[in-house]
């Protein structure tokens, strides 16, 4: 197992959302704000590294007919177990959480890896790419919850310390004095054209990065 | 025979087996869940409905625990029975407090309407809302002491006609770009002052305690 290709994927080329295209109702419905991204992209990988190990060691149970409603049904319970048990001894968490917590059912990328990586895999690697997806999820909420929030209410990490305890309050910070107010940018055409961006962005570093490459090729052509 | 069945993966007994065992497990694994986070959820979620009304009630106000008092209280303008909580201290009424949903922009608003016995307002908090943020969320003590109008007012001292925004004639501002959110929400406290008088009016008389001992 190439540990460095699977966080090289998770991380970057074949990220969640931006090249799986995949967990986006999460990913535009919560992203008002950078707090609330990282929350959701933790609570995320999560439940993910809970799936991942789960299915990975049932793998040899689960027959390839009935697969997708035996993944289902575990999904759903072990997000539903999170939900509860962080309703009930971490109550401060939740209320900033909570909401996240039930959409994470909503989020195809723990199905997608549980069917396309933890039910092929030995529990070691489907763990790390647990942690290798979650991660690149995460970095891609919190950007495009960052973008959105400097743009819409001029605070960066607001509210930082009720996710992450009074220590980082430190990552609070006021961008603009007066806050730009570019409302669009909080409402939700405002996460699709963040994501769009975003994308645009990964692109034209991808093709920078190949670019080299293929001129050396119709050189060598040449 | 049939323990053949059970071993081979693509037999159909075995996904009828691995099925039905899934769900039975998974089931079992839920009502756990539940059995152990069930009262400290309660519990936790009656201190945050604790918490919201001691915002509106002054400290020290109430002995009793108000939560156990709600009583439904239909109303036209509310999108569900108000709650009515009353706060006693040794054993004569306080103050009372509405909990009332009316419709706004983007969803209902909960909010929650604090009054004393004779009718004026002590405090008004909007508990949770969906309308838009950047606009309508003056409504939220959090971002604007906007809510904080209402202290003082009752239905007496204000005429019906007040009971409105400003563009609609009535007394209260509305603000730049958001009508509908701030009209929702006096329509609601107006609703909550109602719903006190009515049951002001018509409830039991009270037996307090020092008459009962």
């Amino acid at each position: 197992m190439n540990y460095s290709q699977l966080f090289k994927d998770g991380l970057w080329d074949n990220n969640v959302a931006m090249g799986q295209m995949l967990a986006l109702c999460p990913l535009l419905a919560v992203t008002t704000s950078a707090t609330n991204g990282l929350g959701m992209g933790l609570a995320s990988m999560a439940v993910l590294l809970m799936t991942n190990t789960l299915i990975s060691s049932l793998r040899g149970i689960i027959s390839p007919q009935v697969r997708i409603p035996v993944l289902i049904v575990l999904i759903a319970t072990a997000v539903t177990l999170t939900d509860m048990v962080i309703n009930a001894w971490m109550h401060d968490l939740y209320k900033v959480l909570g909401l996240f917590i039930a959409l994470i059912v909503t989020n195809c990328a723990i199905f997608g890896r549980a069917e396309s990586f933890a039910s092929k895999q030995a529990i070691v690697p489907a763990m790390a790419d647990a942690v290798a997806m979650g991660l690149g999820f995460t970095w891609v909420l919190v950007a495009i919850g960052a973008m959105r929030e400097v743009l819409g209410s001029g605070t960066l990490f607001a509210n930082a310390s009720l996710l992450l305890g009074p220590h980082f309050a430190w990552l609070e910070t006021q961008i603009f004095a007066t806050s730009p107010d570019i409302l669009i940018a909080i409402l939700p055409p405002g996460a699709f054209m963040a994501l769009g961006f975003l994308i645009v962005i990964k692109r034209i570093i991808d093709n920078r990065v190949r670019q080299p490459a293929d001129t050396s090729l119709v050189q060598l052509q040449s | 025979m049939t323990s053949i069945a059970i071993m081979d993966r693509s037999h159909p007994v075995y996904q009828a087996v691995l099925l039905g065992g899934a769900c039975a497990v998974v089931s079992l694994a839920l009502i756990g869940g539940f059995l152990l986070t069930n009262e400290t959820i309660a519990e936790k979620t009656m201190e945050d409905q604790l918490s919201s009304l001691n915002q509106v009630l002054p400290q020290g106000s109430y002995d009793n625990n108000p939560l156990d008092t709600m009583t439904p209280h239909e109303h036209p303008l509310l999108l569900r029975p108000a709650e009515l909580i009353t706060a006693t201290k040794d054993g004569a009424i306080t103050a009372t407090a509405m909990q009332v949903t009316v419709a706004g922009w983007g969803g209902p608003i909960d909010m929650l309407v604090a009054t004393q016995p004779d009718g004026e307002i002590l405090g008004v908090r909007v508990i949770s809302h969906k309308d838009t943020p950047g606009l309508a969320d003056k409504i939220e003590i959090a971002k604007s002491s906007w809510i904080t109008s209402f202290n003082g007012h009752s239905l007496t001292n204000t005429t019906e006609k007040q009971w409105a925004v400003q563009k609609d004639g009535g007394m209260f501002d509305q603000f730049t770009g958001a009508t509908i959110t701030p009209r929702a929400v006096v329509r609601g406290v107006h609703s909550a002052l109602e719903i006190q008088a009515d049951w002001q009016k018509n409830k039991p008389i009270q037996t307090t305690e020092a008459d009962s001992e």
